[in-house]
């Protein structure tokens, strides 16, 4: 069994995030991570490589700064990674990075495609439902289970008020969503040994895609600005023996919040 | 004539509250570009009853597709029962909640289409009569402004839950029903096997005006009953940090959050929650924070209007005989 992977870096949803003079999130010096919902995907592609034996392949749209990224999904237990990295593309654009990544796995076949169902920093949401409507095969997305049975796979699709459980036949694409597997904490060995595995970096000529699909020219979508969200104050803490800090706060819903 | 198109959430014969954000928001943008309002529901044994608030909202017509193929939600139908609607009427924006279904559809269609898609706005605003839409990417610390490249083609957004208000129903407005059987559905390669639906007799997290919500500091299920009585108290939802979904003490389909729902309601009582930024992308736009929290360095206490520093299983009870106080 292959399963491939998409993932992306992004930076720590918990970090401070800044813009630089042009408006633009500064990503220098930012603490950047493997992106969430990708980890959970290459830790559950890992357990079912564990369990069925197989191969995990690591596949990212980027460029070198995306390395420690793939590093720590290698170290996870991916087998090898495919960077796409070439000035020509526009990695803002969802649709170019779709057509790359359906082109990378078009030429590897995978059996699973994984990936997270959105990315924790722009959480476009749209690039993997892309790449499956591309390649012509089936998807689910928002997914929190998955288990094998045979050429089949039973997936838990996560709806608002519950969950649904679907079959679908592979080889299948599937969005991560959090709760399909709990990330591990690669040990020092595992961190050692995945500097010995190999990322495979290929520019858009030797992957067969014309610049022009995936540049500039391509965007659908213009970004006008970016500002900083005013943050939110802080109110009061209500102080006072416990009884009576309740009963002042509740008064304060009525009387000055106008909630209660 | 342009048309602007909402894809509606219906479920049990009901169309949610949240269909009606998105068709008052399509009906003020209609209204500012000369566009008409057409509202899309999908399902099975669609009731005509159902669908008469949409017209009230600002809907100028209802297309239903009703069919058995359609009952529970797969990509694969619900996205040819579209593709194939889009293909015969080729309305020029597609409006989706941003919902399970509505963010899982959505890029599909736009896919098969070859349309933009901006996901989950909080905003349209206009800009020398063009819409520019404004999202809240980074758990919503960014306020982003974007734009489609060309206005003309097919463009597609998501909208995001309680960002826009529902207008007020004009009950004299009525909407004509058309009633459309697509040629076929393609082949369905997602099967459902089973659903599994966590009831709640609780309004809905989305729609809830007031929520009352427990972490890591409830410390168990049986925690999650003191908030009870506080919610129902107050007519409120119940929520979760991610910490109390992951624990088992809660289904996760009421975790909020930047991996769960993102609500905004009148007023939010966080219990024992520290306020992690993830937990905040889902929060921090209600209008009035509580936070009851025994650490008074969480940082639930710098988002919060009111916090009180104490045990929240000695707080909550006594918060719910003072609503109980100023109801009577």
């Amino acid at each position: 069994m292959k399963i491939a992977v998409c993932v992306k870096q992004t930076i720590d949803t918990e970090a401070v995030i800044t813009l630089d003079a042009d408006g633009q999130v500064v990503t220098d010096g930012a603490a950047l991570i493997i992106d969430p919902y990708a980890e959970f995907a290459v830790e559950k592609a890992v357990q079912l490589k564990e369990a069925n034996g197989g191969e995990v392949v690591v596949v990212t749209v980027g460029t070198q700064d995306d390395v420690p990224a793939i590093r720590h999904a290698l170290s996870m237990g991916a087998d090898r990674a495919i960077l796409i990295e070439d000035a020509n593309i526009d990695t803002t654009n969802p649709l170019a990075k779709a057509r790359i990544l359906a082109a990378v796995l078009e030429a590897e076949q995978p059996d699973i495609i994984m990936g997270g169902y959105k990315s924790g920093d722009t959480g476009q949401a749209q690039t993997l439902p892309r790449v499956a409507a591309i390649m012509g095969i089936p998807q689910v997305g928002w997914i929190t289970g998955l288990e094998l049975e045979g050429e089949t796979a039973l997936v838990d699709h996560e709806l608002d008020d519950g969950v649904e459980r679907v079959s679908v036949a592979l080889p299948a694409l599937f969005t991560a969503q959090q709760g399909l597997a709990e990330p591990r904490y690669p040990t020092v060995r595992d961190i050692m040994q995945s500097k010995k595995k190999p990322i495979d970096t290929k520019d858009l000529a030797a992957i067969g895609i014309d610049p022009s699909l995936v540049g500039p020219a391509a965007a659908q979508v213009v970004v006008k600005s970016y500002a900083l969200k005013p943050e939110r104050e802080g109110g009061r803490i209500v102080e006072g023996d416990v009884p009576d800090a309740v009963a002042e706060t509740a008064g304060l819903l009525a009387s000055e919040a106008k909630v209660l | 004539m342009a048309t602007i198109w909402v894809f509606a959430e219906y479920k049990d014969g009901v169309i949610g509250k949240v269909t009606f954000e998105a068709v008052s928001e399509a009906r003020r943008l209609a209204d500012a570009q000369g566009k008409t309002v057409s509202v899309v529901v999908f399902g099975s044994n669609v009731d005509d009853a159902a669908l008469a608030p949409l017209a009230q909202y600002g809907a100028d017509q209802v297309i239903v597709v009703d069919d058995p193929a359609l009952a529970e939600y797969t990509v694969d139908a619900y996205a040819a029962a579209l593709d194939g609607l889009i293909e015969a009427h080729h309305p020029d924006t597609i409006m989706f909640v941003a919902s399970s279904t509505g963010q899982d559809i959505a890029p599909v269609v736009a896919q098969h289409q070859n349309a933009g898609l901006i996901s989950e706005i909080v905003a349209i605003e206009d800009e020398g009569g063009q819409p520019v839409y404004v999202r809240a990417p980074y758990s919503g610390k960014i306020l982003e402004k974007c734009a489609f490249t060309n206005n003309d083609d097919l463009n597609i957004v998501t909208l995001r839950p309680k960002a826009f208000t529902i207008a007020e129903p004009n009950t004299s407005r009525t909407a004509t029903i058309v009633r459309e059987a697509p040629a076929g559905f393609g082949n369905i390669r997602q099967i459902v096997k089973d659903v599994l639906r966590v009831a709640s007799d609780r309004v809905d997290l989305r729609d809830a005006e007031f929520i009352v919500s427990g972490g890591r500091g409830v410390k168990g299920p049986e925690g999650f009953q003191v908030l009870e009585q506080l919610a129902d108290e107050l007519g409120a939802a119940v929520g979760a940090s991610r910490v109390a979904v992951e624990q088992g003490w809660i289904d996760k389909q009421f975790q909020v959050g930047q991996t769960g729902k993102i609500v905004a309601p009148q007023l939010y009582i966080a219990c024992g929650i520290s306020g992690s930024i993830q937990h905040q992308a889902g929060m921090g736009q209600s209008q009035c924070i509580v936070a009851i929290n025994n650490d008074p360095e969480a940082d639930i206490f710098r988002i919060a209007d009111y916090g009180i520093v104490a045990d929240l299983f000695e707080v909550v009870p006594l918060m719910t005989e003072e609503v109980k106080k100023l109801k009577a």
